[in-house]
């Protein structure tokens, strides 16, 4: 006979497909639908529940998050469900509009914070926390970016100091005499010329995000510059790409491509976090690295010594009116569903408890002032720098629009590629900034 | 019952069972009705699966995508061509479009044009399967291993120091380099860097889908023109490519499609930075990290419109492959 | 060309015909070479992957893949070690085959009903219906993503499999549907209609003719498809993602091995060779059905 009839019978079939509609998910019932993990939570006790939370760390980062809130599974009995992923922008932005969302997330910026809290996905953590403890412990300027409507919304649960000198003690000790002014640094440059091949190691390279590591010059140019003020009036799209104060730190950071190890061509293909390698190489490349706190964990840093190996010290001031200023970032966090396990989750992130598990495993800083288990002097004197700034602001390209932010990366590169097309490029910014402030 | 392993048995035995068990039921179906009705209502049962299928998962989606591309950012109201004219006036969408050609030109004609010769090639060997291997594992390969792979072949170090890019490392001997593949500004060289990785994934499919088509040729009639005397070019022009040309316009039809929707490389890559941006990438920043889905509807929109000629072209092939039949 | 196969060839007859057409081969000097520089060409990117899996990060960064190939070799199983280690990587590997599987099948066995209907029913509009269904090759997935998931939090299947076949037999439908239909389109008329008036159904011919006789489109049809499955990430993260990270597949564990800010990435030369090696066997256990001979006589001249 025909070979269909050897097939099962199909009303049996459709009994499997509807068990696997029901069995295929074979765990946790809960966290299906919009209210995502948030239907089945009846009292305090905390244990058997689940908190489901999503953001960008993978591989030795994700394991010091999961290091960091192990004691808080122990304690409460609740289960931590972590999901790593580089579309982190994708998934919330469909979850946003799908109302598909998990309990606690990374979000990508504080500009995604605002976009979240204003459309009421985010919820505000003023009930959650020990407000008072918390901004006791935390930099005022970072409680602020957490902050929308006069209520917190997001948390900093580590951050990077930006724009740090790094270098070789052997090659060129800076830490005898550490530049207090920019020309201070140049001329120490130009006298310690032949203990280097070159004054500066530059790599702007870093895949999709290839560029960034020239913004933190241009911003780090504007905010000793022009000050404050106008660093804040630029990412807010009130002082123009086009103006002098903007111009100039471009035209600043045009020299230090300048004055690189291999120029131009190497800046623009060397990845970030090799960028720094020549600093160990044998006869020396450059005499210093321009890069954040994190470098410590990345490339060649990675299996040098701190304080033997490799030092740093701060930005030095250009004009003197906007000493100490410093340039921080971090990765923000916040809540989609407050849960009595998601709560209690977040409140425990932000202790000092918590935050020195992860620092302790290195590599990050913490935004809480109380936290000084660093695990070396270098992070605990980048620390510092970032709890005792006199000035201090936020990585300006992570505040500015998305589509800003991403023109601001193509146009670093191709500035230093081809610095002849600078006006242009300053105009195309303009454009690109005053077409995301229309597309609101 | 173990909860992994009634999935597994719904994987294996529910699921084909479910499939046939519907095609076999409409036929029970179709035996209650009138003699005459049957070829009439047949075709429909038999497209309804993927009909379905198909409404739900990019018709739906595509009419909401077509009615969001004409709304403002936030969709409360209609801005008539708004989205497309910001499209057409802007340099990096422009510039995004100029690199899509290039992808639709270079690709296609790298993957037909190779996927051709080795599917010709291979036929004619004893280690066949092991060549085809060869040339299809990077189709195995994921799109974010394909980026490291040739993150090693492309790789640029200073010069003076040792090169250990593949492609830098074997130039360097010729006095050659290094050269930036992937970072390089000028003529498009990081984008045909970037089609060069695609061409070797999907030269694979290419000689796949060719190489089932040659084989579905007759052997006898091959052997006959041999026996006639004709040489192997005359057969392949004569004979071969004719015959071959509709699964060429199927590989060439699928490819330039996926030159068209080029996203994967270029966003596991640069991003569209050093002058590699496409329009699906761009349309996913758009979409993603912008949240102006407005503008990536438009571009989505655009990309369904640049597909009309393709499919026009389809048709009378079809139209064609009936009336010979 | 008038030859028709004689009779309809059964499984058996396309298996034993592989004997058959291995016999013929022979090859000039002239295909050797260009085969064999073609293969090393293709070959040589993932063979530096390959060596570079078995190096330690520090010299990945620091000197070519070929210096694997010489002493001191210096190379060790610990990238692999590592991947293996990653808790939960057999879970997910359970699950890239729990996934894979259904959404290979389910697009091929509906695919094949349209195509069958496409090719060989006549019907109002086959031709405008069929074209729409090709031009939705070009719906970028990702515009699909929102509606999506807001249908599937109604029916309540966020982060189940089920929700990942249904997505991916919706995503790989048009490319199904135009392979078959292209193929089954190009089968002899005549084997049809000398079925249909020997009694054959609809049903019975889909089975004992279009099917048997489409086996290399098929077969090619379900490598892509599964690879397409096998390798997706994006679709499976955002319809299981978080609501059950433990039903995510290899490449939603194999995309974390990598931190935010790029460091770990030599783990991903191991993780790549893990994760190819089933696509491979597929690709190796279906190879067999590309034969000539299958579909003798089926396409005119």
């Amino acid at each position: 006979m025909t070979r269909w009839q050897r097939y099962a019978a199909p009303s049996l079939a459709l009994v499997l497909l509807l068990a696997a509609c029901s069995g295929g998910g074979n765990t946790t019932p809960s966290s299906s639908g919009g209210a995502s993990g948030s239907g089945d939570l009846g009292g305090g006790d905390l244990s058997g529940q689940e908190v489901t939370v999503i953001g960008t760390w993978g591989g030795d980062e994700q394991a010091a998050f999961l290091k960091m809130v192990k004691p808080w599974e122990d304690q409460t009995g609740a289960k931590v469900k972590y999901t790593g992923t580089r579309d982190l922008n994708a998934v919330l932005t469909t979850g946003t509009a799908s109302g598909v969302l998990p309990d606690l997330a990374g979000l990508p910026g504080p500009g995604q914070l605002q976009e979240f809290a204003a459309g009421g996905s985010l919820k505000p953590l003023n009930d959650v926390l020990d407000i008072d403890t918390y901004k006791n412990e935390t930099a005022p300027a970072l409680v602020d970016l957490g902050t929308a409507n006069d209520q917190i919304y997001g948390v900093f649960i580590k951050a990077a100091v930006k724009g740090l000198m790094w270098y070789n003690p052997k090659t060129a000790n800076y830490g005898d005499s550490t530049p207090a002014t920019y020309d201070d640094l140049t001329a120490a440059l130009a006298s310690n010329a032949s203990k280097a091949q070159a004054q500066w190691c530059l790599g702007i390279e870093s895949g999709a995000a290839s560029g960034w590591p020239g913004t933190d010059w241009i911003e780090d140019f504007v905010l000793r510059q022009s000050g404050p003020d106008v660093y804040n009036q630029w990412w807010q799209g009130k002082v123009k790409w086009s103006s002098p104060e903007i111009k100039q730190a471009f035209e600043a950071y045009g020299d230090i491509v300048k004055n690189s190890l291999g120029g131009a061509t190497t800046a623009a293909a060397t990845n970030f976090a090799n960028a720094g390698d020549p600093l160990f190489d044998s006869p020396p490349g450059c005499q210093l690295l321009h890069q954040a706190s994190f470098i410590t964990g990345l490339g060649a840093f990675k299996d040098k010594k701190a304080g033997t190996d490799y030092d740093f010290f701060p930005f030095p001031d250009i004009n003197s009116e906007f000493s100490g200023a410093v340039e921080g970032a971090g990765d923000l966090f916040g809540m989609f569903h407050d849960t009595p396990a998601a709560k209690s989750l977040m409140k425990y992130l932000v202790t000092a408890d918590a935050q020195s598990i992860w620092v302790g495993i290195g590599g990050a800083l913490s935004a809480n002032k109380n936290v000084t288990d660093y695990p070396d002097d270098i992070a605990k004197r980048s620390a510092e720098l970032l709890t005792k700034a006199k000035i201090f602001v936020f990585d300006a390209s992570d505040l500015m629009p998305t589509s800003v932010n991403n023109e601001f990366w193509s146009s670093i590169l191709k500035y230093t590629q081809d610095p002849s097309q600078l006006d242009a490029l300053l105009a195309n910014l303009d454009q690109v900034t005053a077409d995301a402030a229309a597309a609101q | 019952m173990d909860p992994r392993l009634l999935t597994a048995i719904v994987v294996v035995v529910g699921v084909p069972a479910v499939l046939v068990g519907y095609i076999w039921g409409t036929e029970q179906v179709l035996k209650l009705l009138p003699e005459r009705a049957k070829p009439r209502i047949r075709p429909w049962l038999w497209l309804a699966p993927a009909l379905l299928f198909l409404g739900i998962f990019l018709v739906y989606p595509t009419i909401g995508t077509i009615i969001r591309s004409f709304q403002n950012r936030a969709g409360t109201e209609f801005i008539g061509l708004g989205n497309y004219a910001w499209f057409f006036g802007n340099a990096g969408a422009l510039s995004a479009l100029k690199n899509n050609v290039l992808w639709v030109v270079l690709l296609t004609a790298l993957t037909v044009g190779l996927g051709l010769l080795i599917a010709i090639l291979v036929d004619r060997v004893r280690y066949e399967s092991f060549a085809k291997s060869v040339i299809f594992v990077p189709l195995a390969i994921s799109m974010v291993a394909a980026a490291v792979i040739w993150k090693f072949m492309y790789d640029y170090q200073r010069p003076g120091t040792p090169q250990i890019g593949t492609l830098n490392a074997g130039l360097s001997p010729l006095g050659i380099g290094p050269i930036p593949f992937l970072q390089f500004p000028d003529f498009s060289v990081s984008t045909i860097a970037l089609i060069v990785i695609m061409a070797w994934m999907w030269t694979g499919f290419a000689m796949v889908i060719l190489s089932a088509g040659l084989k579905g040729i007759n052997a006898e009639l091959l052997e006959a023109a041999r026996v006639d005397g004709a040489n192997e070019w005359q057969v392949f022009k004569g004979i071969v490519f004719p015959l071959l040309l509709p699964t060429i316009a199927v590989v060439a039809t699928t490819i330039i499609i996926t030159a068209l929707k080029a996203f994967d490389i270029v966003y596991a890559t640069n991003n569209g930075a050093y002058d590699t941006e496409v329009i699906a990438n761009l349309m996913y920043k758009e979409m993603f990290s912008f949240t102006n889905f407005s503008r990536a509807s438009a571009i989505a929109v655009i990309l369904l419109l640049a597909v009309i000629p393709i499919m026009l072209f389809n048709v009378n092939r079809f139209r064609a492959q009936e009336a010979i039949r | 060309m008038t030859a028709v196969a004689p009779a309809i060839p059964t499984a058996d007859e396309i298996v034993k015909s592989t004997t058959k057409a291995t016999g013929e081969k022979r090859g000039s000097w002239g295909v050797h070479v260009a085969l064999v520089v073609l293969m090393v060409v293709w070959l040589i990117p993932t063979l530096g992957l390959f060596m570079n899996s078995f190096r330690p990060a520090q010299a990945v960064a620091s000197t070519g893949w070929w210096n694997g190939l010489l002493p001191p070799w210096n190379l060790s199983l610990d990238n692999y070690a590592h991947v293996l280690s990653t808790s939960g990587i057999g879970d997910a590997f359970v699950n890239s085959l729990f996934i894979s599987i259904p959404a290979t099948i389910i697009p091929i066995f509906v695919a094949a009903f349209a195509a069958y209907a496409f090719s060989w029913m006549n019907f109002p509009g086959r031709n405008i219906l069929f074209v729409v269904v090709v031009g939705l090759l070009v719906v970028p997935l990702q515009t699909t993503l929102i509606p999506i998931l807001i249908l599937y939090a109604g029916w309540g299947i966020n982060g189940q499999f089920l929700a990942v076949w249904l997505a991916h037999t919706g995503y790989g439908l048009p490319f199904a549907i135009y392979l078959l239909r292209n193929f089954m389109g190009s089968l002899p008329r005549e084997v049809f209609e000398s079925a249909a008036i020997d009694g054959a159904s609809p049903v019975t011919a889909f089975f004992r003719l279009a099917i048997p006789m489409s086996v290399p489109a098929i077969a090619a049809l379900a490598i892509f498809q599964f690879l397409f499955v096998w390798n997706d990430l994006l679709v499976a993260i955002t319809y299981i993602g978080f609501a059950n990270p433990q039903n995510l597949p290899l490449t939603g564990v194999i995309a974390n091995l990598v931190n935010s800010l790029g460091g770990g990435w030599q783990f991903l030369s191991a993780a790549a060779f893990i994760s190819m090696a089933l696509p491979l066997v597929v690709f190796f256990s279906l190879q067999r059905y590309f034969v000539r001979g299958i579909v003798g006589g089926s396409v005119k001249g």
